[in-house]
Order: structure tokens, then C-alpha cells, then sequence
């Protein structure tokens, strides 16, 4: 009963995120309206000096026309060098991107925080009393679901990464892409990585907060997590590149967006072991992907702390497939293989698109 | 290299059709090096979705066109490497500044890292943007925009450069602005420009033009040929009585006026030769006369007979739409 509740709240939860992301996309859009009339009351004044400008030089001879030495540049044949070179730059925009937004970063962080600190605290509160005077040791509720909450910051980042695509196709910047001479693959994987970067990014602050959660900061466990977050982020933002290829607007996306991560989300294990599980929210689990990227985050991180065998047993149960233990090489196997699988679909509807 | 002294570009039977709507109709020109070659209509004439075939981001439906000597179809790459593109809308990443812009065009583009940065403050300088390379594009006003957009398609040195609607949106110092890049462009480049305008008066700039309209070219010479084409002169009298100045107008010279702008309108060859005329001959009193030659706008209306402001929206703001709706 008590999970059903929880389940509720968290789905009001999501869809107060759903309208606070469009909230933000509506504000952006206007912040941007803002600048370009500000920016065309100054044009007029610009335009009179950029007047005068022109018709110095010309005044100032027929040396501009034909003198001015022109750095020609040639442009290379098509080549996996080119290529290579696009990927980065596509990339490195994402960085700039999210680098230039920190209220991006900021907002992104109320979410889990919430969940670790607040709702974490307030159900080990029922854990304990639930409990009884009989445990000693016990696994702290925030110390379970951080896994889950980070996978959940990338997961809800790499999906916002990816739905930059529509974004670009609104501005008109994926034009700019896409008349480029280099392959759609180019710009496909670009995105794929840098949306993954982000995400990773915005996973580290989280892990910044792993002390609260009685995790130790050992530097091992971190660069472990980080790249398990990656994997994670770069299927999820491959998922959501694939569907930005086909949709073309902002609340569409988001909304489906919405429909997709929720229950994802929730039959994951982010919020509660896999074990003992009544068998359709059981097999229901195994069939979601992202509880081959959660499942490797919270063993990672059970491996490191101080537990009793039993207590590992009942909160890091692994994932079962009908008894037989999946090992954490098989999941990040299967998350690597979904998310090249869902980016060779995307490049394969961007290049249709043409 | 390939393509040089032939035609820029080339084009032959080219149609496109959208559905059963076809919005080009088997089109045929050629523009010479280094013209600057305009293309005029209504919105919805058939002028975007012409410049998307020739810029390879639509496929003809039927016909075949080449750019800078490739063909748009099979030689996609080669076509993309030799032409710069300024769209009828933005196209920039307002978050990042004008240099990051150019910067991200230039790695797309593969232009070599040695190169750039003397070619990057030569195009930033010829728009004027050197000073606000640092700034965030968000920031900048729609010229400056506009500016920095032709900035980056003359980046990789293409020998063709498209302009789509370079100037619309704008205000008229913007616009003439914008008209001086692009002559000083074409001396300092070497460049071919293609651009299409619905702006009558912009038309004047070019070396010649065509003139499109329902997804045909109905015209195509250079401004003067085609307004002598016109012939006719525009006359406008101020009388006291307009009724009887046209009754006068069609007895005695055989000529059919109607009262337009609040004067007598009607068109007469060598207009101004025949003012002394009309003073000796119409039998009433003139109080005002003014002669004007014809421009691109009677030209326009001679060929499709609607003036392009009239053909405009009518015509198809759907197929803009529909356009905005595919890329």
C-alpha cells in the first residue's frame, strides 16, 4: 500500500517537473524574443554606423576590392580525420552549452536532492520504526537509493541533452548542421557522446553529495560510478536522440519524454531492490532497460561499504533471470549494446531525413 | 579544379513536387562566375524550394542542376564543400558568442587549423564583427546577426554563395548595409552570389535576374533589359475634372487612363516626349504631370499581372509552411 502511495506522489512529482521544463523551455524562448527586440531597437544605430563604415572604405579607395590579399581556404575531401573533427566540435558545443547554463545545473539538482535528503530521511524514518527494536545494523534508505538518484539526474540530463536536437531544429542551428559536408553519423555520435558528457557531468555533482549519504569519498568508487554513469547516459541520450530525430516539437518531446522515463523509472530498482517481487512487477523489471544501468551503480557502490552479508543480501540482490545471478559485465554489456543499437537507428533516421 | 569557367550553376528541367502540388516546374538557367544573379517572386513562387534543391537539401523530383560544376544529387559532398549558405532564418546558436559560431562552422567544414584564424578575422572584419567576436550571438541585433550568418557562409572560401531572403526582417539602413557587403564581397571574393528577394528595389542591385512565379521562371535578363522590355512610361496628370480628362485622353490620343494615386494614370511610350503633346492637345487645363520610368515592379506586373505585394500571401503562405514543416 505504503509503495502505491509513494508511486503517486512521485508521478504528481514528475508531472510538476514536466511543467516546470516547459515553464523553463517557454522562459528561454522568451528571454530569447527579448534579446533579438532589444537587440533590433539598438540595430537601427548599428546599421547607420555600420553605413558609414562601408562607405569609408570606399571612399578610401579601389585598393578593398581586388587587393585585399584573401585568405582562401581549402576545404578537405571527406575523410574519417573530418569526421573525427565534427564529432568534437558537436561535443564541445554541448559542453559550452551546458557550461553556459548554470541554471540548467542548479535545477537540475533540486530533483535529487529532494529525493535523497528529503524523502530519503523522511521513509528511513518508517524503515527504522517498521524495523523495531530488533536490528542493529541497518542500511540507510539514503545510502540505497543514491544509486538510483544518480542514475536518475543523468537519466532526466541526458534526456534534456538529447531533446537539444529539437531545440536546434526550432532555432534553425540543426540546419546548420545538417548542410555541412561531413556525414550524418558525424553529428549523430556527436551529440550522443556530448549528451552523455553532460549528464556525467551533472551525475559528478551528485556524487559530490555521496557523504550525506553515508557513502565514502574513495576515489575509486567515484571514477567506478562515473563511468558506469556514462554508459548509462549515453544509451539514454541515444534513446533520446532517436526519438528527437522524429519529433519535431519541444512539448511533444518532452511529454513523451515524460511518458517513457516515469515508468522506466520506476521499474528500475532505483527505489527498491529486485528481490522477492511479486512476478509481473518482477518480469516487468527485467524487461526494462534501465535496470541494467541502475543495478551496476548500487553493487559498485555496496562493494564498498561495511555490510553484513545478509544486509547485502537484501538491499543489493543483483538481477535475477529466472534465478540465475546477472553479473555486472553482462548488464554493462547489454546497457553498451542498447545504446549503440539505439544511436545506429538514429543516424539511420537522420540520414532518411535528408 | 573542376568547374571552373563553366557556369556556376546549372540548371536543367528541374521540378519538384510536393505531393500533387508542384512547386517547381521544370525550370532551366544558368549563372555565369562571379554574377550576382537575384531571384525574385512572391513568397511561395517556387524561390526557396529551388535554392533547397540547389543546395542539395531537397532532391529534384525530376531535372538535374549543377553548382560550382557538381551535380547536386550525385555529387552531394562536393556541391556542400563549394557553397556558403545564408538561410531566410537564423541559423546561429545564440549561446554561443559570434567566434564560437565560426569556429563550429570551420570544424564542420574541416577547414584547415592554420588557416583559420587569419580567414576568421578577415570575414569577421569585412562584416564588421571583429569587436563583438566575444559576444554572445543572443546579444547581438538582427543585422549583426545577419552579418555574422554571411561572415560564416564566405568562411570556407565557397565559390558559390547562397543568400535566401539576405535582407527580410530588416530595417532599410540594415538592409542597405547588408547590399554593400555584398558588392564589396563580390570584388573581394571572386564570388558568385544567388540570392532571391521579394524586395523590388534589391532586385536592381543584381547583374541580372529571373523572375519566378508559380513555380516557373517567367523572365530572366539583367534590371535594364527587362524594364525596357516594359516599354512604356508611367504618366500621371492632376486636373480639375478627371472624368473628362480621360474621356479627352481616349478621343483624342486613343489612350485608356484610370484615375489611380488620385491622378489620371496611363501608360504612353517615351513619356516625356510626349508631355508637350498632351499640353497642346487635351484641350483642358493641366495642373500637375509627372512621368516615371518603368520599374521592376512593372516589370513584374507586365509578366504575371498582379504586383508582387498582391501575389504575395495569396499565392501560398502554405507552401512556405509546408517548407518550414520538412526541414
Amino acid at each position: 500500500m505504503k509503495r502505491a502511495d509513494d508511486a503517486v506522489e512521485r508521478a504528481g512529482d514528475a508531472a510538476e517537473r514536466d511543467g516546470d521544463a516547459t515553464e523553463r523551455a517557454g522562459e528561454a524562448a522568451g528571454r530569447d524574443d527579448g534579446a533579438e527586440r532589444a537587440g533590433s531597437a539598438a540595430g537601427g544605430h548599428d546599421a547607420v554606423k555600420g553605413a558609414d563604415a562601408v562607405t569609408a572604405t570606399e571612399r578610401d579607395g579601389a585598393r578593398a576590392p581586388q587587393a585585399g590579399p584573401v585568405a582562401r581556404v581549402a576545404v578537405p575531401e571527406r575523410s574519417l580525420a573530418h569526421d573525427l573533427r565534427a564529432v568534437k566540435i558537436v561535443l564541445h558545443r554541448e559542453l559550452i552549452r551546458y557550461w553556459r547554463d548554470r541554471m540548467r545545473m542548479v535545477s537540475g539538482l533540486v530533483q535529487p536532492v529532494l529525493w535523497l535528503l528529503v524523502m530519503g530521511t523522511g521513509l528511513s524514518n518508517l524503515m527504522t520504526a517498521g524495523r523495531g527494536a530488533s536490528g542493529g545494523a541497518h542500511v540507510d534508505l539514503k545510502t540505497f537509493i543514491f544509486p538510483g538518484v544518480c542514475a536518475m539526474t543523468v537519466m532526466f540530463t541526458a534526456m534534456f541533452s538529447a531533446g537539444s536536437i529539437v531545440w536546434d531544429r526550432e532555432f534553425g542551428f540543426l540546419r546548420e548542421m545538417l548542410v555541412a559536408p561531413v556525414s550524418r553519423s558525424s553529428i549523430v555520435v556527436g551529440k550522443c557522446v556530448g549528451g552523455a558528457a553532460v549528464a556525467t557531468l551533472q551525475g559528478a555533482v551528485i556524487l559530490a553529495l555521496a557523504g550525506l549519504a553515508g557513502i565514502p569519498y574513495d576515489p575509486v568508487l567515484l571514477l567506478e560510478l562515473l563511468g558506469l554513469m556514462f554508459l548509462g547516459a549515453f544509451a539514454l541520450t541515444g534513446f533520446g536522440v532517436m526519438m528527437a530525430a522524429r519529433i519535431k516539437s519541444m512539448q511533444s518531446f518532452f511529454g513523451l519524454m515524460q511518458m517513457a522515463m516515469m515508468p522506466m523509472m520506476f521499474l528500475s530498482g532505483a527505489l527498491y531492490p529486485l528481490a522477492g517481487l511479486p512476478v509481473w512487477l518482477a518480469v516487468l523489471t527485467r524487461f526494462n532497460p534501465l535496470t541494467y544501468a541502475v543495478d551496476p551503480l548500487r553493487q559498485a557502490v555496496f562493494s564498498h561499504l561495511t555490510l553484513t552479508p545478509e544486509l547485502r543480501r537484501t538491499f543489493d540482490p543483483g538481477v535475477t533471470w529466472g534465478g540465475w545471478r546477472v553479473p555486472v559485465g553482462l548488464e554493462i554489456v547489454l546497457v553498451v549494446l542498447m545504446g549503440l543499437a539505439l544511436m545506429g537507428v538514429a543516424i539511420m533516421e537522420f540520414r532518411r531525413s535528408e | 579544379m573542376p568547374g571552373d569557367g563553366e557556369a556556376a550553376v546549372e540548371v536543367a528541367g528541374l521540378v519538384r513536387r510536393f505531393g500533387a502540388v508542384e512547386a517547381v516546374r521544370g525550370i532551366e538557367f544558368a549563372v555565369r562566375p562571379g554574377e550576382i544573379f537575384g531571384f525574385l517572386g512572391p513568397n511561395g513562387a517556387g524561390k526557396s524550394t529551388t535554392i533547397n534543391m540547389l543546395c542539395t537539401l531537397l532532391r529534384p523530383s525530376a531535372g538535374a542542376a549543377r553548382v560550382a560544376g557538381f551535380d547536386v544529387v550525385r555529387e552531394r559532398d562536393e556541391v556542400r564543400r563549394n557553397i556558403g549558405l545564408v538561410f531566410q532564418d537564423p541559423t546561429l546558436d545564440g549561446y554561443l558568442t559570434g567566434e564560437q559560431n565560426l569556429r563550429f562552422h570551420a570544424e564542420l567544414y574541416g577547414v584547415p587549423r592554420s588557416a583559420l584564424p587569419e580567414r576568421m578575422r578577415q570575414v569577421l572584419e569585412m562584416v564588421r564583427l571583429w569587436d563583438k567576436r566575444g559576444d554572445r550571438v543572443q546579444t547581438y541585433s538582427g543585422g549583426m546577426k545577419r552579418r555574422l550568418e554571411i561572415a560564416r557562409g564566405l568562411l570556407h572560401s565557397p565559390r558559390v554563395l547562397f543568400l535566401d531572403e539576405p535582407t527580410v526582417g530588416l530595417d532599410p539602413q540594415t538592409r542597405a548595409s547588408i547590399w554593400e557587403y555584398i558588392r564589396e564581397l563580390r570584388a573581394a571574393e571572386q564570388i558568385t552570389i544567388f540570392m532571391t528577394t521579394h524586395y523590388m528595389d534589391e532586385a536592381e542591385y543584381c547583374d541580372r535576374i529571373a523572375i519566378m512565379d508559380s513555380g516557373s521562371i517567367v523572365a530572366l535578363d539583367t534590371p535594364e533589359a527587362l524594364k525596357a522590355g516594359v516599354g512604356k512610361d508611367r504618366v500621371q496628370i492632376r486636373t480639375d475634372d478627371d472624368q473628362a480628362a480621360i474621356a479627352a485622353l481616349a478621343e483624342r490620343f486613343d489612350l485608356a487612363a484610370t484615375v489611380a494615386e488620385g491622378a489620371v494614370t496611363f501608360s504612353v511610350e517615351s513619356g516625356e516626349a510626349f508631355v508637350p503633346r498632351l499640353f497642346a492637345e487635351l484641350g483642358m487645363p493641366i495642373r500637375s504631370v509627372s512621368v516615371s520610368r518603368p520599374s521592376l515592379d512593372d516589370v513584374f506586373m507586365s509578366f504575371t499581372g498582379t504586383t508582387i505585394r498582391d501575389a504575395e500571401g495569396s499565392a501560398s503562405d502554405w507552401m512556405r509552411m509546408a517548407m518550414r514543416g520538412r526541414r
